[in-house]
């Protein structure tokens, strides 16, 4: 099962190389891992989607609890949250075909942020499944290059993922 | 008060109370040299070897329950440190490690002994710095001592770049250490403890399982109590021997792999193990999924991460295992279980530990033989090898903090320059190094450490001309092809001691050793003392690959 981890960190040198090697170092599969400044630029915040059994993201979370970089982390897989991922999709586009792609980024909300003379960068935010899907939609045009952010999220409402709060779970 | 970041660093080494470090000079590291030049209430011991520093300041550490100190230059320095920094982490010793670094402005340009040390040593510290600012370096002494010793004890490492050495810096105490992410538990959780105490209460075969934690938590009397109360025997790892003193009636010695069948046997009959500051290791549980099959397993331990990682956990504790001992106490009447205990006895008297008398030099008699010498009163200090089975089965060690041995890395050569930091730590108490002649191969270069320190310490060489643990690995699993474990060539270690104005003396009859023994413990200086024993001697008993932990053989 695939678990999303919101994990907040101190913005030290080197902390990024800590959890990257230490998913790698412990054989923990990452599916994507994103990570950027927070409202306090001491704290950064990582998302990180990992695959794996109950075991082993018991073992994931108190391993990365372990790294002293790492103030807080929270599971936020089962509970209600947003997630939103970003592509930016360079397709071929012919001008004879420029009106169908047009037509697919309309329906899915997402935009055209550069025109060439043969291509067209298309811009998306959404969750997985609607990256998914326009990139699919947009296969049949020839995909010349794709980059994707892998996934932020957060916790719906009134919980928080942040070092204030105090529902810290205590063991 | 303005300094050097070298003054500091030292001015911050006093603050937490150190005494001693041990190390080796270079380039880069060489204004922490000059600041330590013009203090006097530092000593600094010039090993012959970065690893030595290393493993001194590790043995420093296991004997003293204090934090060791050791510095190195930078590149070939540091990489030097790596085995003995992996040591102490897989052993959780508490280490403060420094190392010199190349100037800042040239960090990154593979300049001359330039080497990523806190990118290679991230995986076998607690935690690592590079210090870039130099009015950081008071904040970052303090946060690595504390980290070092509290919570799960481990190795810090601070790495120093020149330039900041060099610079001025107003030195002051911090007050506060801003560790957003670091805060151990140590009690442990109310209503776990309760259910842990009703499962004691209503066990018939209780059998306690001590490690490690309970010689770092300082819990080795309470452990004892906590023993008498519920009349529980008390297997011990490697890495707990000396918990509860050896010859205690409850004490079953040493478990796992190598250790005594009655040990591993109550382990598979017992109905409620109690597991304290373990961490399950492979050389103990054997076979995870069939290891105390019948029990309900109640485990405490500080690092959350240790609970349940390899076997499934009944009652789960996190907390500093003296303190939750303490409260166990706190529940727990006394319970008699006599017909459990007259079975472990009965274990005892069918499946001893045991070994052929009479044929010859026998390396369980020498262990024997130092234990009675010395009441069980010395440190032990061991290498890796069949020597240090022997050491742990026989020397029924009293005392916490008097056996040393590298237990989860197993590092050949760990125990002279571990021998050498537990006699500066210890002065006042005989330091024995039980040693093989390939492990002592492997540091040998520390035992001018040793004489020019003026540290009597004994160095027995338990002489097999092989790597005997290897050797009888070959026997029993690779049909006796000897494939690299004879040594056709040793030097004689008795003129090798000579070499050095130490006394060096040799055993090779049963008949000589006691008197041998006592001679060297009663010399003032270091002392070698080869003793030739049969090359084909083997550790007894052995859990064979795939057996379950109950099915040891005997020779
Ligand atoms: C050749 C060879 C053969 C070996 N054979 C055997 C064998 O037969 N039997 C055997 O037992 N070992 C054997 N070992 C050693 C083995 O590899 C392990 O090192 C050892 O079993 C680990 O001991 P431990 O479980 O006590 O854990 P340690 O490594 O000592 O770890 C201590 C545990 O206690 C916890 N802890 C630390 N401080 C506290 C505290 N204050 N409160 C609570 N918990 C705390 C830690 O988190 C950790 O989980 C052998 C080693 C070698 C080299
Ligand atoms: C640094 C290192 N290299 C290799 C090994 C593998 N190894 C484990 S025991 C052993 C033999 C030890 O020989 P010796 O020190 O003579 O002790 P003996 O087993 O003969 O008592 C070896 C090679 C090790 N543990 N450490």
């Amino acid at each position: 099962m695939r678990h999303i981890l919101a994990v907040l960190v101190e913005n030290n040198p080197g902390v990024l190389t800590r959890v990257a090697g230490l998913f790698s170092r412990r054989g923990y599969n990452i599916d994507s891992l994103t990570v950027g400044r927070t409202e306090n630029s001491n704290i950064s915040r990582m998302t990180i989607v990992v695959s794996g059994d109950d075991l082993v993201l018991e073992q994931v979370t108190k391993q990365l609890h372990k790294l002293i970089d790492v103030i807080k982390i929270n599971d936020i897989t089962s509970e209600q949250y947003v997630d939103r991922e970003l592509v930016l999709i360079k397709v071929g586009a012919d001008p004879t075909v420029r009106g169908e792609i047009m037509q697919i980024v309309d329906i899915f909300r997402a935009r055209i942020v550069d025109i060439g003379r043969k291509t067209l960068i298309i811009e998306c935010t959404g969750d997985e499944d609607k990256i998914s899907a326009v990139i699919e939609s947009l296969i049949p045009f020839g995909i010349k290059e794709l980059v994707r952010t892998g996934k932020v999220a957060m916790l719906r409402g009134q919980k928080f993922t942040s070092i204030n709060d105090n529902k810290e779970d205590d063991n | 008060m303005k300094m050097t970041a070298a003054g500091a660093l030292i001015e911050c080494l006093k603050e937490q109370g150190v005494e001693v470090v041990f190390g080796y000079p270079g380039g880069n590291i060489l204004p922490v040299y000059d600041a330590l030049c013009q203090s006097s209430d530092i000593k600094h011991i010039l090993v012959r070897h970065e690893q030595g520093a290393v493993h001194a300041a590790d043995g420093y550490a296991r004997v003293t329950g204090r934090v060791g100190v050791c510095i190195a230059t930078s590149g070939p320095g540091a990489t030097n440190l790596v085995t003995g920094i992996a040591t102490a982490y897989m052993d959780s010793i508490p280490l403060v490690v420094i190392t010199g670094q190349v100037p800042t402005t040239m960090v990154g340009t593979d300049a001359f002994q330039e080497v990523d040390i806190t990118g290679i040593t991230i995986p076998i510290t607690k935690h690592n710095y590079l210090v870039r600012d130099a009015a950081k370096l008071p904040l970052i002494i303090k946060r690595a001592f504390h980290i070092a010793s509290t919570g799960r004890p481990g190795p810090v490492l601070i790495d120093l770049p020149k330039n900041v050495l060099q610079q001025e810096i107003t030195y002051t105490q911090p007050t506060d250490l801003k560790l957003l992410g670091y805060k151990p538990t140590y009690r442990g959780h109310k209503s776990q403890v309760t259910t842990a105490c009703n499962l004691i209460k209503h066990a018939r075969r209780p059998v306690i399982y001590s490690g490690g934690g309970v010689i770092a938590s300082n819990g080795s009397e309470v452990l004892t109590e906590l023993a008498e109360r519920i009349s529980a025997p008390v297997v011990s790892t490697l890495m707990g021997l000396g918990g509860i003193p050896g010859c205690h009636p409850l004490s079953l010695g040493m478990l796992g792999l190598h250790g005594a069948r009655y040990a591993n046997m109550a382990v598979m009959e017992c109905d409620v193990l109690v597991a304290l500051g373990v961490r399950f290791d492979d050389r103990v549980a054997v076979d995870f999924s069939s290891f105390a099959p019948k029990a309900k397993i109640i485990h405490v331990d500080i690092d959350p991460a240790e609970i349940g990682k390899n076997v499934k956990i009944d009652v789960p504790i996190v907390g500093d295992v003296r303190m939750v001992m303490e409260t166990m106490l706190g529940q727990l009447a006394a319970q008699k279980e006599e017909q459990w205990l007259a079975h472990i006895e009965e274990l005892k008297k069918k499946y001893p530990l045991k070994y052929e008398q009479g044929t010859g030099l026998k390396p369980q008699s020498i262990i024997e033989t130092i234990r009675e010498l010395t009441s069980g009163e010395a440190i032990i200090v061991t290498d890796v090898g069949q020597h240090q089975m022997w050491a742990a089965q026989y020397y029924k060690a009293k005392k916490p903090r008097t056996f040393v041995s590298s237990g989860g890395l197993g590092t050949m050569g760990y125990g002279l320059p571990a021998a050498v930091g537990a006699k500066v730590g210890v002065p006042d108490r005989p330091v024995i190094l039980i040693t093989g002649d390939g492990s002592f191969q492997m540091n040998m270069q520390e035992f001018g450490t040793a004489v020019e320190q003026g540290l009597p310490i004994k160095v027995i060489i338990m002489n097999n001309h092989s790597l005997g643990m290897v050797r009888q690995l070959q026997e029993f699993y690779c049909d006796r092809r000897y494939m690299a474990t004879i040594f056709t060539k040793n030097p004689d270690f008795v003129k090798f001691a000579d070499v050095y104005d130490a006394l060096g003396l040799r055993v090779t009859e049963a008949e000589e050793l006691r008197d041998t023994l006592e001679r060297a413990l009663n010399s003032d200086g270091p002392v070698i003392i080869d003793c030739v024993i049969d090359q084909e001697e083997n550790v007894y008993p052995m859990v064979l690959a795939g057996r379950p932990l109950s099915q040891s053989i005997d020779g």
